[in-house]
């Protein structure tokens, strides 16, 4: 068979991907050998967050909020579509000052945030513990819940003849792609949106997995309103320790919480490492005692595809013509998404992209 | 502090306690847990059944999951707990299946077995009019204990054809004796049993107050007690990674799992009724101890106890007609309030799971996942700790 | 007999009796409501169907079959 583009992965990158092809007229076929939105996807916060790390993070993230919040009133409630907001949290005067650091940074570019006090964030979120400095309040931050955000996308590119094969791609040819059941699909392009699978592929591509831990509460309604996060979390996602946890608290529309957040390098196996697991769960405690007494119903682990600079590889594969790379989006594959697929389907039909894609090339890397 | 233990018996039902009885000959070190507070099990509940002497015992007390390799998580009433073994026996029993049927979940229709253990916790039922529905022998054992508890048993409708339990019951001469009874019951009973018979749908504004029959009768009552065979609990040996087929705890004949130091007895191993976990129970308590001899000397006894469940499994198999008593609107998952009708686009357990929430709660799938098997034909994969919900500070670890 | 209330109402039973049996005897018939609000009551009796769960002495989602009485206890359920 033929088509316009394939797109290897039905994450919510490669669902993202297959959208905004099919909206510029390309009759795109996805390929997923297994659930939609069944990897990093499902695995994951679904938070949709704006970042300040780098200029080129705060560029991806910003624009791609932004989209989702376009998309948000059309979305079916299944998706959980929650304007939550996100509050970093301050646990002593020197993460307060970054606090007023990043206040200043997001208000200088537009962004609506606001400063709360010790006891503001108190009123705000009382399950805290006391002793806290203060937070940076980010309200036009959400949530939703991937997995179904990830089929509805895909549901709206089938509108618009896009296809969905329920097979595997064992390799990847010039303007083709090999599946198991022995076909093929000619394209002129070619879209590995397989998060920290696209190695199986691609083995020199600068994706490592990453894996995390994450746990899920019974339905506590009221108990908290924001997402929180600690300030602390940057060292742990940003850093390259091979073991990290930080405190990360997200309320669900179904009353339950959903608590993180933990970074292994190295590690393969999918169990759960249930040492490690209490380890993020005692950071959690330490933010929030209340916590405490409340039951978790599950835990799960999941990979998120890293690269070395934390930011995602979107654009064409070096030395592949009609190769195109949409992964490596490491902790925030969920809110790039949008700005991801947008940025190839412009590449691929020759439109100016709403923001400079130069710092997602994947040529960045040496080869 | 973990506890150490040379052998953990995870399970005081048949199985476990003939494991404790076995594994206390040889070893001084064996602890049995239980979740109920009291021994026996589901089949032996309010029996007043007593451990085995010698044989350290802890009552609701809750597996976890694993912590390490040899280490166990637990919740003993409340309080965390870790648990050392060098060997480990899992006898965690089985559950009842339950069907959906329009009006599946209004308040007063449970399970067989769930209404007599709830009468044996204490609900009246003196003067209830109670059907009993569903399959196999244990119909009648429940029926019978509600009667002698003074309910008004209105009918035991099994769903099995009349010719395959009239040759079911022609062979009771050799079955156990618990069950023999059963059948033998008193003229009342008998009056009241029907094959070939089952509950359509369950009406009720708010509570259970009619129930319509498969030959298009309706009946009132204030109970329906309802069960369609038993099924393995085979979770915690998926989360210890022992292999699994088709629900069933692989063991070898020295009732060994697939995975080093852990055996496995009764019916997480293949529903096999009481006098077989027993058996299981002791050869697994007899080979955890090195014991091989007194072991195998038990095998035979194994293999005859063994003919009786395959009898059962054929002479109360479900009918396909069940398969289509659901309507699209009715729920599947109790926990999350999912419909039939959201889950027959999906072709895997795992992608009902993330696209419409089924088997996401508390039950972790424990009630949906057996129906949506026999509904639909996808099976649950494996299982996620906590084994059952336990609090973030048991989980964290914390000493508190 | 142990004496306990259940959504302020005053039950007592035997000893030995399990908290859903106490929920019955109050005169409700469900124990909780559904996520789409439809009231539920025990199915299970053994403690896997998480039908029963009411919150007892604050303790939300505890399972009523599973917990004998005690003395005092105090019961909610949110189907009352």
């Amino acid at each position: 068979m033929t088509a316009d583009a394939v797109v290897i992965g039905a994450g919510i990158v490669g669902a993202a991907c297959a959208d905004a092809l099919s909206t510029v007229g390309l009759r795109v076929a996805v390929v997923e050998s297994r659930v939609i939105g069944g990897g990093a996807t499902a695995a994951g916060m679904g938070h949709i967050v704006v970042m300040d790390d780098s200029e080129a993070q705060f560029a991806l993230t910003h624009y791609s909020q932004q989209l989702w919040r376009t998309l948000s009133p059309e979305m079916p409630a299944e998706l959980e579509w929650d304007p939550s907001g996100t509050l970093w949290v301050a646990a002593d005067e020197e993460e307060m000052q970054a606090v007023a650091h990043k206040h200043a940074y997001y208000v200088a570019r537009g962004v609506n945030v606001e400063v709360l006090d010790a006891a503001q964030l108190a009123d705000a979120e009382p399950n805290l513990r006391r002793g806290l400095h203060g937070a940076l309040l980010i309200p036009g931050d959400s949530v939703v819940y991937a997995p179904c955000a990830a089929a509805w996308l895909l549901a709206r590119a089938q509108l618009r003849r896009a296809s969905l094969l329920a097979d595997r791609v064992i390799s990847i040819g010039r303007h083709s792609v090999h599946l198991t059941t022995g076909d093929r699909i000619e394209s002129p392009n070619i879209i590995l949106a397989s998060g920290a699978w696209a190695r199986e592929l691609l083995p020199a591509i600068p994706v490592r997995p990453r894996k995390g831990h994450l746990a899920i509460t019974a339905r506590y309604p009221g108990f908290l309103r924001r997402q929180l996060v600690e300030l602390g979390y940057l060292k742990s996602a940003h850093g390259h320790d091979t073991e990290s946890v930080a405190f990360n608290l997200q309320p669900r529309t179904t009353g339950q919480l959903l608590i993180g957040s933990s970074r292994q390098y190295d590690v393969t196996h999918t169990s759960i490492d249930a040492p490690f697991l209490a380890r993020m769960l005692r950071r959690a405690i330490h933010f929030m005692p209340a916590l405490e007494h409340l039951r978790v119903i599950r835990a799960w682990t999941g990979f998120r595809a890293a690269t070395p600079d934390s930011l995602p590889l979107i654009g064409p594969a070096p030395g592949r013509e009609g190769l195109w790379l949409a992964t490596g989006h490491e902790g925030l594959g969920i809110t790039t998404s949008l700005a991801t697929g947008r940025l190839i389907a412009d590449a691929i039909a020759g439109r100016t992209p709403a923001i400079p894609p130069e710092p997602y090339l994947p040529a960045r890397f040496p080869q | 502090m973990p506890a150490n233990f040379e052998v953990v018996i995870v399970g005081a039902g048949p199985a476990g306690l003939a494991a404790a009885s076995a594994a206390v000959e040889r070893s001084r070190r064996v602890l049995l847990i239980d979740d109920n507070p009291a021994p026996g099990g589901q089949i032996w509940r309010g029996e007043g059944r007593q451990p085995p002497r010698g044989v350290e015992t802890w009552l609701e007390t809750q597996v976890l999951g694993p912590l390490r390799p040899g280490l166990l998580m637990a919740d003993r009433a409340g309080v965390p707990a870790q648990i050392s073994y060098e060997k480990l026996i899992l006898a965690t029993g089985a559950r009842e299946r339950f069907l959906p049927f329009p009006g599946w979940t209004l308040p007063s229709v449970m399970g067989a077995g769930g209404l007599q253990a709830l009468v044996k916790g204490g609900l009246a039922i003196e003067g209830k009019r109670v059907v009993v529905a569903g399959t196999g022998p244990l119909l009648l054992a429940v029926a019978a204990y509600l009667a002698k508890r003074n309910a008004r048993i209105l009918l035991v409708a099994e769903q099995a054809p009349r010719q395959r339990v009239l040759r079911f019951t022609a062979n009771l001469w050799r079955q156990p004796a618990k069950l023999a009874q059963a059948f033998s019951m008193g003229r009342y009973l008998a009056l009241k049993y029907r094959t070939g018979l089952w509950p359509v749908s369950a009406h009720g504004n708010g509570k259970l107050e009619e129930i319509l029959l498969s030959n298009s009768r309706r009946l009132a009552c204030d109970y329906l007690s309802c069960g369609f065979g038993l099924v393995p609990n085979s979770e915690l040996a998926a989360l210890l990674g022992c292999r699994i087929a088709t629900g069933e705890v692989l063991v070898d004949e020295f009732q060994r799992t697939t995975r080093e130091r852990i055996w496995c007895a009764g019916e997480p191993t293949g529903i096999g009724g009481a006098e077989l976990s027993i058996i299981e129970g002791r050869i697994a308590g007899y080979a955890a101890t090195g014991d091989r001899h007194s072991a195998t000397s038990l095998f035979t006894a194994r293999m005859r106890a063994s003919r009786f469940p395959r009898e059962m499994d054929s002479a109360f198999s479900l009918r396909p007609e069940l398969r289509r008593l659901v309507h699209p609107g009715t729920i599947i998952c109790r926990c999350e309030d999912v419909r039939f009708s959201q889950l027959t686009s999906h072709t895997t357990w795992r992608a009902m799971k993330l696209h419409t929430r089924c088997g996401m709660g508390p039950c972790q799938g424990r009630v949906c996942g057996p129906a949506v098997e026999f509904l639909l034909g996808c099976a649950p994969e494996g299982a996620r700790p906590p084994l059952y919900p336990a609090t973030v500070s048991q989980l964290a670890l914390d000493r508190q | 007999m142990i004496r306990l209330r259940v959504n302020g109402k005053p039950v007592s039973l035997p000893e030995g009796s399990v908290v859903a049996a106490a929920i019955a005897l109050s005169g409700l018939d469900a124990t909780r409501s559904s996520v789409r609000g439809e009231p539920r009551g025990p199915l299970c009796g053994m403690g896997i169907c998480f039908e029963c769960r009411a919150t007892i002495d604050g303790q939300p989602h505890q399972r009523t079959c599973q917990i004998p009485v005690r003395q005092g206890m105090e019961v909610s359920t949110d189907a009352g």
